[in-house]
């Protein structure tokens, strides 16, 4: 008994930890399931979550003398996911209208997205520092009533954000629109047979955008759900994130409820390798920072070997669409 | 008539070249939209400067532009040979990194191997390990089907953090400035180079960093363009780029296309690392922090602006690191020098557009072309005519 309550604690402080870790790569993962069932192919996401946290971050700077709170978190979700989508309009345009290279236009964007983020805040800032700090005032000690629940209290509704129930939330709104809705039908059918789906009279270009700029709007709200519980200022990194969004994906086979899982299992991972010193087996361990750190990209490489042999994604992802190849 | 030889107006090089043209025209011109929506009282200086480049530090400032041009030849042909082989390698970051820590440790320790060929050595290792770092994300594309692009990011962050961890226990480790120490006994020789890249500082020369890392560059950019179009098994590499599937019922090994060609690639961005770290004093060093090379990553603009062509690749690097140093003398108007960046990320969307731009050329060219054929057809015509009477 005395083992389990000393042990207790510190799987409270793991899982805490593991939501803020794990919903950001759900969230944007997610937007990439959406953009790859339509059929565009998005490795900007990285990108995209940049740009979302910046503006975001960088409004929460500007208001926080005056706001606080959730109010302003709110505020600045619109923020990420409306510069999230104004940032991948770019992407969608080349890939849909133009039908050029879609690796190279989302490389186009991961490229400029921190150079903006740097560039506009060094202009802006005080001292030219790229650092945007903020206050985090976003944090609930504890859920009223739901935090009182034994064990679950602890887990899911104490020292979290609401952008916790936020990723719940997106990911049943996502399953059910991808399987219970028309759109989410029509979705599919671009991104795995594009001229099947307009012969029946399907706009292919206009599922496109929605799929395309759904996944920029959630990559960046990602990106500030990605910020705002793990530091307090931001400085136009995400650490490789959205690729990690990426490879949570094609480990999720592109759907919902195993894109989840797997959101767990790598946010469990990147939990060990940034708070393994909260941890008082780990912390015994011979083992340097930068060994931990490494454990995410190593198991998600693992992760993939074991099982993209046969890896199903959408037949039509990253292909563009030609009317006239019908 | 339809038998005759196409005349080509442009001139298949002179299309393609002009697509870059184009892209980098309409990178300038958002530049100086974001110079002009910051200050526009300096706008037009600033893209001065930025077109300037290293011009505007004299011939130091030419002969920083090459020192900086010497690791983005290596990742740019690193990329570009990738892309001729229809993968994308984004892994040159880690290549580089891992690279240029194993020549710098050579340089460090084997001190048994004499001074004057101590740096060639280094870069050997250098080559060797980048090499390693590509295969491995080669491995996992052609046995377990694992994307390339997913494998190389994954590699890339592996890689920094081991050599970040690796340079903190190494005898090559500078803990004062938290970085790799100077590289004496093993730089490479500067060629006669400092003789000409210099400025004068009173009646101190003060020289630029460019050192003979330039030659091998070149060379080495040249040794790629004969592989890939002289060679049999470049010949083998292009044809799995350009159709997997007609290149494997031909007879060639695609898995093993894949590996080789990730593995010299790697050896490739090994080399840039080499190149860039075993310079001579007041060269670069491997700074222990948590970001991924830039020029790794820069290595992607110069393959598209090259497109692909090692030749081509030689003066798309040179472009990008003459407006690098552009960014670096734009902060003399207080402009932040990451514009530069965005100005690349720029150029490679528009070139993204290349095929488009292509097309559009091509049109333009067949309507010449057949107005000419026409006016040739009449033309012989009244001869035949004249002929006959």
């Amino acid at each position: 008994m005395t083992e389990s309550t000393g042990a207790w604690p510190v799987i409270v402080f793991l899982v805490q930890q593991m939501w803020y870790f794990s919903i950001p790569l759900l969230i944007v993962a997610l937007g990439g399931m959406f953009s790859e069932r339509a059929g565009v192919v998005n490795i900007a996401l990285e990108g995209i979550m940049v740009i979302g946290a910046f503006s975001s971050l960088f409004l929460i700077n500007r208001l926080q003398d005056t706001m606080s709170g959730q109010g302003l978190l709110c505020l600045a979700l619109l923020m990420a996911a409306g510069s999230g989508m104004l940032f991948t309009l770019p992407h969608a345009y080349a890939s849909i209208n133009l039908r050029s290279d879609q690796t190279i236009s989302g490389t186009a964007l991961n490229m400029a997205a921190p150079a903006i983020a740097i560039y506009v805040a060094r202009t802006f800032q005080d001292n030219h520092v790229q650092q945007v700090q903020f206050r985090n005032t976003f944090r609930l000690a504890s859920v009223p009533i739901l935090g009182d629940i034994p064990f679950i209290g602890p887990l899911l509704f104490k020292n979290t954000y609401i952008t916790t129930f936020l990723g719940f939330a997106i990911l049943i709104i996502a399953a059910v629109t991808l399987y219970k809705t028309k759109f989410g039908l029509r979705l599919r059918a671009c991104g795995e047979h594009p001229q099947a789906a307009d012969s029946v009279g399907v706009n292919v270009y206009h599922i496109r955008y929605a799929g395309t700029l759904i996944s920029g709007a959630l990559a960046g709200v990602g990106g500030l759900v990605f910020v705002i519980p793990t530091s307090t200022d931001f400085n136009a990194t995400v650490s490789g994130y959205g690729f990690l969004a990426l490879a949570v994906l094609i480990f999720g086979q592109w759907r919902p409820v195993r894109v989840f899982l797997a959101a767990l299992f790598f946010g469990l991972m990147k939990t060990i390798a940034s708070a393994y010193s909260g941890v008082p087996v780990l912390k015994s361990l011979p083992i340097p920072s930068d060994i931990y750190k490494m454990i995410p990209y190593i198991t998600t490489l693992i992760a993939l070997a074991l099982t993209s042999k046969h890896s199903q994604a959408p037949r039509a992802s990253g292909v563009p669409y030609d009317k006239s190849g019908r | 008539m339809t038998n005759r030889k196409r005349v080509n107006v442009f001139g298949a090089g002179f299309t393609s070249a002009l697509s870059s043209i184009i892209a980098i025209l309409v990178g300038l011109a958002v530049g100086f939209v974001i110079l002009l929506a910051t200050n526009p009282a300096q706008a037009v200086r600033g893209v001065g400067i930025i077109a300037s480049g290293g011009f505007n530090g004299g011939m130091k400032g030419v002969g920083q532009a090459l020192y900086y041009a010497t690791p983005l030849i290596l990742t740019g042909l690193s990329v570009g040979f990738c892309f001729k082989t229809g993968l994308f390698n984004i892994g040159a970051p880690g290549q580089l990194i891992v690279g240029a820590f194993a020549g710098i440790w050579v340089g460090a320790n084997a001190s048994w191997i004499p001074s004057p060929l101590l740096w060639l050595a280094a870069l050997l290792a250098a080559a060797l390990a980048g090499a390693l770092w590509g295969a491995i994300p080669g491995l996992f594309k052609a046995m377990l089907n694992v994307h390339e692009v997913i494998a190389c990011i994954m590699c890339n962050y592996i890689g920094m953090y081991a050599v970040n961890y690796l340079i903190k226990n190494s005898n090559a480790y500078d803990p004062l400035k938290n970085q790799t120490i100077d590289m004496t006994r093993a730089a490479i020789p500067k060629a006669g180079l400092d003789k000409i890249f210099y400025s004068l500082k009173g009646r101190f020369m003060d020289a630029s960093s460019v050192n003979g890392g330039i030659y091998i560059a070149l060379a080495l950019a040249v040794v790629m363009y004969i592989i890939l179009n002289k060679t049999v098994f470049g010949y083998e590499l292009k044809a799995c780029g350009l159709n997997r599937y007609a290149s494997k019922y031909a007879g060639i090994q695609e898995k093993r296309s894949i590996l080789l060609s990730l593995t010299i690639a790697g050896s490739l961005s090994g080399i840039a690392g080499g190149l860039m770290y075993l310079a001579p004093a007041g060269g670069l060093h491997i700074n222990v922090v948590e970001t991924l090379s830039a020029q790794g990553f820069n290595g992607i603009p110069v393959a598209l602006l090259g497109l692909s062509n090692p030749i081509g690749i030689i003066f798309s690097a040179l472009f990008v690191a003459h407006i690098d140093q552009g960014g670096y003398y734009l902060q003399r108007l207080e402009y932040m020098p990451q514009i530069i960046d965005i100005i690349i990320a720029v150029i490679i969307y528009f070139s993204a557009f290349a095929l488009l731009m292509r097309q559009a050329i091509g049109a333009i060219q067949s309507r010449l072309n057949s107005r000419s054929a026409k006016r040739r057809e009449g033309l012989a015509d009244a001869q035949e005519a004249s002929k006959h009477d």
